[in-house]
This record gives C-alpha cells, structure tokens and sequence, in this order.
C-alpha cells in the first residue's frame, strides 16, 4: 500500500518535472502579465518603475468608474471605438466563415486540377505578415490608386477611401429621409439620448468607409486561414455518408444542407469562436493604416487601450479598457456557444466533440485576451 | 486529486512570484525628481544613450557629427539611437526604469512624462538659460520648475509654388495680407486639378486661422479654457468658408498625405506648413520652386503657430551629470546652428539668431511669425482632448463649428474637473499645477 504511494508520488513528481518548462514559460509570459495588467487597472500606477513597487497605490473600481461613468472624453472615445469594432465583427465574422466554407468546398472537389496550387494560393495572405499586406492596401485604396482607378473604368468616382469618415449606415439612413446624411445633424430623437457619451445617432453611423477598407482587408486575409479548418473537416466527412445520401436520391443542395454543413459543426463551432475573439481584439491593421482615423472611425478597443496607456500615460484607464473588452468576448463566446449548443439539443453523435471543442476554444479565448495592451 | 490541485497551485504560485520579483527587482525608481542629478555621478567615461526621433538616416549622422566635439572633449561616448516610436519606446523605458538618458521630447508630451516624474528638471542648472527665447523656457516649465533645455523651433508660414502662382497671372507683391485676399488668390490658383490652399485638417494648422482671428484654445496662462468663444468661431468659419468655396482642401482631398506633398506633386498652389518643409522639398521634390511668406491676418491680427521640441534628460538616468553637460554643448551657438542648418528649423537661442538670419534670408517669414506666435498647450491630460478635436475638424465642410467647438469646451473641462476630482498627488483637491504663460514673444 505505502510503496504503492511512493511510486505514484514520484510518477507525479516526475509529470511535473517534465511539464515544468511549459507551465514555467506560459505562467511566466501569459498568467503573470494578465495578472500584472489586472493590478494595473485597479491601481494608479503612472508607467514610472515597477508596477509592484512601493509607491503605487491601490484604488479599488476607481479606474473601470472613471472609464464607464465619468462624462468624459475617455468615456465617449471608449464607446465610439465599442461601436467601430461591433460592425466590424458584425460584418467581418459571418463573411469570413461563409468565403471559408464556399473556397473549402470548392477546394474539395476531387476533380479539381491544380488543387495544392489553389491551396496555397488561398492561404498565402493568412501567413504573410499583416503589416506587409496592409501597406500594399494602402496603396491599393489611396484615392488615386489601383482600386479608384478601376472605378473608373465604369464610370463611378470613388471615395478617398482612407480619409473618408462618413457612416455607411448614416448614409443610407440620409437616403430614405432619416436624418440628413453622414456629415449633417441626425433627427431629434437620436441625437437627445445618448449611451456612455455617445448620441444613439451616433451608435448607428455604421461603419465608416474607412473601416469598410479595413473589413475588406481582414476578410480576404482570415477566409483563407480558415478555409484550411472547413478543408480538414470536409475531408473527415466519411465518403459513405455522401453514398448514402446519393443512393437515396439527395440533391447536391439537400447533401450540404443536411449532410456537409451539419457534420461540419465542430469546425464552425472553432472558425466561429476563433473569429469572434480575433475580431474583437483587431489592433495591427488600425496601427499601420489608420490609427484610428479619420474622425475615430477605425478606432478600436485594444487600439485605444494602447494609445490610453502609452501615449497618454493613462494606465489605469487604458488597462481597465482591456479588461472591459475581454468581458466582451467572453459574453459573446458564451451567446456563440449557447446557440450552437441549442440546434445540438435533439442528441446527435458528435454532441460530446462538440462541447469537448467549446472548452479548449473558451480556454483559448481566456488566454488569448489579456496582454492586449 | 486533491494533492495535484495543491502542487499545480503551488507551481503556478511559485511562477508567479518569480516573475513578479523579476518584475519588481529594478530598484532605484522610487526616488523623487529633485533639482539635482539623483545618480551619483559616475565615474570616467560614460556611454550616453540618446534617442532621437529622425526623418532618416541623414538626420542620425548629422546628430553624431554634432556630438563628436563633446564626445573628444570629455572623453564620453554618445550612442545615438533612432526611435521608430518614440512615444512607445520611452513608455517601455521609464517602466523598465531604463530610459535613455537624453530624449527629444515634444512640448505636446511634455507635460505627460513631467507629470510622472520622468523627466528631471535640470533647466535651472544651465548657464545659458536667459539666452534660450522666453518663451520657449516658458512652453517647458511644469509646475514651476524649467524641465529641459529647448532644442529648436519652427513656426508656420504660407508656402507657394512660384510656377503656379505665375501661370495664373500673380505677381510677387500679390502675396495675401488678409483673409478677403487669401479667398481671391486662392480662387485664381484653383485650376483643374489643381487647389489654390491645401491645409492639414489638424489644430496645428486650422488653429492659426483661430489665433489670426484673436482667440485660442486656453487663455494666455492656460488656466483658464477659451474654446467657445466668438473670435475661435470666426477663425473655424472662415476655414469652412475656403473649404466650400472650392478653392481649399484637406491634404487627403488632393490624395496627399500633408501640405508638402501636395505642392511638391503641383496639386496646391499654396499650403501652410512649418521650416520642415524645407528639407522634405529639398529631398522630394528639388525642382519645385516655391517661397514662404507671412500668413495673412484675420480680424484680430497676424497669427501663426510655433511648434518645438526639447532634449529631455531622464529622471532614471544613471548618467544624469553627463547627459546635462552634452546639452549644455547642444545649446552653444556652434552645435546649434550646425543642427538647426542640418534640419532647417531655428535655434533656440538667441545668441544664435544673427547668424541663423544670415544664413537663411530666404527664412524671413518664418523667423518673422516667431514674434507673434502661438505656442502649443501643454497641460496634462490635453492630448486625447486636441486629437479629439482634430477629429471633429475633419467634418469641417460640413458640419457646425460651434457644435465644435462646444463639444471641445466640454472635454477640456472634464480635463481640469478631472485633474481636481483625482490629483495625481494624492490627498484631496488641491490647486491645478501652475500653467506656464504661452509664447507671449519670441524675438
């Protein structure tokens, strides 16, 4: 009995030891520096020294209050970059994951000839750098660029893309009667109310052009990263099923509607949540093309956190601002699952994949969110 | 399973100590910015590490050259390093507790790093103090103390591309002395493709219509905040004006990224912009032929800003005792000039004038705008709240500038409530920090 613990004690130790580098590393580089920004929110350390050392003060919720409750301009550009990064997962998430499954499935047709090439070419922009590729946009979209410049073939005049402010939703709103367009005052009622310093007209500006720019880039750049998850989950789809459902006389619609897509669920539950953090957490395109501008259109929350805490010398705000938005992805990733989990009700096979999934992915999303500053 | 619970807590535990004691071990921050060099001095030659933001390559060698006299002298050696960000890079420094020891630093940062006791106020240990302009002593004093020594200074005048301002018909004395007459020549400039004013869409170029028109942003003392006023108004409404009429556009409008650009590319016959615009035509554009004159005057008077920048020495500084030295170098007519030549802005001492004035004739307008000029605001905690109203400038065609400027108003308030709702200082509500006066004269 007593030897028989011993050997599981060393067993145990010696797990550790060969753990050890890994736990090491990951706390020294993910937990301590999610711990360290945490403390910063809560004290009111000025970026001089050490955070830790003596004569920085511990405030309590004074930072997250000043940040949510104060009228100021902390506050309003807080929400301003809320509702920027909101259109913009509103629109990056579900074209991305759509462009994702039609490439992966065109990709996955047998008959297709120069498949490897394709492949490659799809995914190339997911590993080259970010930087690089939006410093190509921006040539691409100056007003006298390549972009315009096909415009122009057609008869249409182009806006100046990166400078133009302009809500795409305010425009359209101008257009049927509401308001009087991006650049005049909203009706009455919008412009009387506001939430976190911010007109409700001014919640539903859309996204700026600019920011379109931005959502165009992120989208030709992330299909093809995560073409390659649809392409592995396809490619696990048992070529049985597919028999079957032609033996009993589906059409090629009914087989991805009943058979493709439902089988493929793990792998949108991962695109999905992996998309929704990214998206949220958006910071090296706004910092190479735009920062922020024009007119705080491009403004985002781990931007602002960034540019509160390094140029403004404003830590506490900048970290709790950090903090606000990893509540935000983790709400989201919680509604995200719910309603995956909910179509999964009625029992299927692969119910337990996909909640084992929803943990590593919800792990990940914890992980993933802390150091944005 | 109970005991792998308390062996991982207690691994984690122990990770997190070690990286927290990494994280606390610098030492040697908590020490108060004094008058004095807080190090002890050390001993024999010291390698001083200066950080400099540069336009490139060229600015970094001039800055070597400069320095190597000192470097011979003293025995020293000076590493002079080229920021990509500035802003960041000294961020990381004064965390760390391992900045460089000498800094450029703009007036716009300045108060934000003197604010935090990064900067060590070492101006009053200079001998050449009452030769630096008034003014510019004043744009670097922080709660009463005189922080660093003044580099250099620009101020901004209106740049014309002479081919385009001959082709439509104007002659040399044709330069604009008031706002009626900046409106006409404009016009005749603007030409197909061509905009008779291209402006930066920032408070650093639209202010000089407001401060043309007898306001600003704060009173002279920076205490109090003046943006709604009707003279600000004015200055907004005349801009919005030369903007509606077609013959004025924002840089990005001519698909340019500043004023330089657009002139250098013949999209603007005019543009305003500070002595930086020298060597960027010098380098991009050499056969632009172009002039600076004046800024024409508003309602009020004449009106134009100033910008500059100073050598920061930091607080955390080991090399404190060498680093003033090499500025009290820095701030001999000799280095000056050499450098003010090299990145063609103007000393920042007046012992150097004369020479500056000989040197560069073809400068008048700018050294001329330096008697009138309009320093930048330095109060902390005003940055975000300019660069929020750079944002609203950009509605400018459309939207109201009083909306503007109210909206402006309104933050800048918040600031200063802010600052006395949660002093920095600790304790309850206690005065502002004594605001230093603006530029009042210059030469």
């Amino acid at each position: 009995m007593r030897r028989r613990d011993s050997a599981r004690a060393g067993e145990a130790r010696s797990g550790w030891l060969f753990v050890s580098p890994v736990v090491i590393v990951l706390g020294l580089f993910l937990v301590a520096p999610i711990v360290i920004a945490f403390w910063v929110s809560v004290s009111d350390w000025n970026g001089r020294g050490s955070p830790l050392s003596s004569s920085v003060n511990f405030v309590g919720g004074q930072n997250y209050q000043q940040l949510l409750t104060e009228d100021t301009l902390t506050r309003s550009d807080f929400a301003t970059s809320l509702r920027n990064n909101f259109y913009y997962v509103l629109l990056v998430v579900p074209i991305q994951t759509v462009l994702a499954l039609a490439l992966a499935l065109l990709l996955n047709q047998r008959r297709l000839k120069g498949l490897s090439f394709f492949r490659t070419a799809y995914y190339f922009p997911s590993v080259t750098s970010s930087v690089a590729i939006a410093s190509v946009f921006l040539f691409l979209f100056a007003g006298g660029g390549s972009v315009n410049a096909l415009l122009a073939i057609f008869g249409i005049d182009g806006p100046q893309w990166f400078a133009d402010p302009r809500g795409v939703l305010h425009m359209a709103l101008g257009a049927v009667g509401i308001g009087s367009g991006a650049q005049g005052p909203g009706p009455e009622f919008m412009t009387s109310h506001d939430f976190l310093g911010l007109t409700w007209w001014d919640w539903v500006a859309g996204p700026s052009v600019a920011m379109l720019t931005i959502i165009a880039l992120v989208i030709w750049v992330s299909a093809g990263g995560y073409m390659l998850l649809f392409l592995a989950g396809l490619q696990n789809i048992s070529s049985d099923v597919y028999e079957a459902a032609s033996i009993d006389g589906a059409t090629h619609w009914r087989t991805m509607r009943s058979i493709t897509v439902p089988l493929l669920r793990p792998t949108l539950f991962t695109v999905l949540t992996l998309g929704l953090i990214g998206t949220w957490q958006v910071f090296d395109q706004v910092y190479v093309m735009s920062k922020g501008n024009p007119g705080k259109t491009t403004l985002t929350p781990a931007f602002l956190s960034y540019d509160q805490s390094i140029n403004n010398g404003e830590w506490g705000t900048g970290t709790a601002m950090s903090f606000v938005l990893f509540g935000i992805i983790i709400a989201f990733t919680a509604v995200q699952s719910r309603i995956l989990r909910d179509k999964d009700a009625d029992g299927r096979g692969f119910l337990g994949r996909v909640r084992g999934v929803q943990l590593a992915t919800q792990q990940s999303s914890t992980s993933t969110t802390g150091p944005t500053t | 399973m109970s005991r792998k619970t308390t062996t991982a807590a207690a691994l984690a535990c122990l990770t997190l100590v070690l990286a927290l004691a990494a994280c606390g071990g610098g030492g040697g921050f908590d020490e108060g910015a004094t008058n004095g060099p807080t190090q002890p001095p050390a001993s024999g030659p010291v390698t001083i590490k200066f950080m400099i933001t540069s336009g490139g390559p060229a600015d970094v060698k001039l800055q070597q050259d400069t320095v190597k006299a000192w470097e011979t002298k003293t025995g020293n050696k000076v590493e002079v390093i080229a920021a990509s960000d500035m802003n960041q890079q000294l961020t990381q420094g004064f965390a760390a507790g391992s900045p460089p020891d000498l800094f450029f630093t703009d007036a716009n940062v300045f108060p934000t790093y003197a604010k935090a006791g990064n900067m060590l106020p070492y101006g009053d240990q200079l001998d050449m103090k009452s030769d630096f302009y008034e003014g510019l002593v004043k744009t670097f004093t922080y709660d009463g103390k005189f922080y660093c020594a003044p580099k250099d200074f620009s101020t901004l005048a209106l740049i014309i591309n002479m081919d385009l301002w001959t082709k439509a018909g104007l002659q040399v004395g044709d330069a604009p002395k008031t706002w009626a007459q900046l409106e006409t020549v404009a016009q005749k400039l603007t030409s197909n493709g061509v905009k008779g004013l291209v402006i930066g869409d920032t408070r650093d170029r639209v202010g000089a219509f407001m401060k043309q028109a007898g306001g600003w942003i704060v009173s002279s003392d920076q205490t109090k905040m003046t943006a709604d006023t009707p003279t600000n108004l004015a200055g907004l409404k005349e801009v919005q004006k030369l903007l509606a009429s077609g013959s004025t556009s924002f840089p990005k409008g001519v698909d340019s990224g500043w004023g330089g650009e657009a002139i250098g590319k013949g999209k603007a016959a005019m543009t305003i912009e500070g002595n930086w615009i020298k060597g960027a035509i010098k380098n991009d554009y050499p056969n632009l032929k172009w002039q600076a004159v004046e800024l024409p005057s508003g309602p009020a008077a004449k009106g134009t800003l100033s910008f500059t920048q100073c050598y920061g020495v930091a607080s955390a500084s080991k090399n404190q005792a060498a680093a003033i030295d090499l500025v009290k170098y820095l701030s001999t007519p000799e280095p000056a000039m050499a450098l003010a030549t090299g990145l063609g802005v103007m000393p920042s001492i007046k012992s150097a004038a004369a020479a500056y004035k000989g040197a560069f004739p073809n400068d008048a307008a700018f050294l001329a705008g330096a008697e009138y000029a309009q320093g930048p605001v330095t109060v902390a905690g005003m940055d975000p709240v300019l660069k929020d109203f750079d944002a609203q400038l950009l509605g400018l065609p459309g939207a109201d500038p009083k909306a503007m400027l109210a909206r402006l108003l309104k933050s800048v308030v918040a600031v200063l409530e802010l600052a006395l709702a949660h002093p920095p200082w600790g304790g309850g509500a206690a005065p502002l920090p004594a605001a230093p006066p603006l530029l009042p004269q210059l030469l």
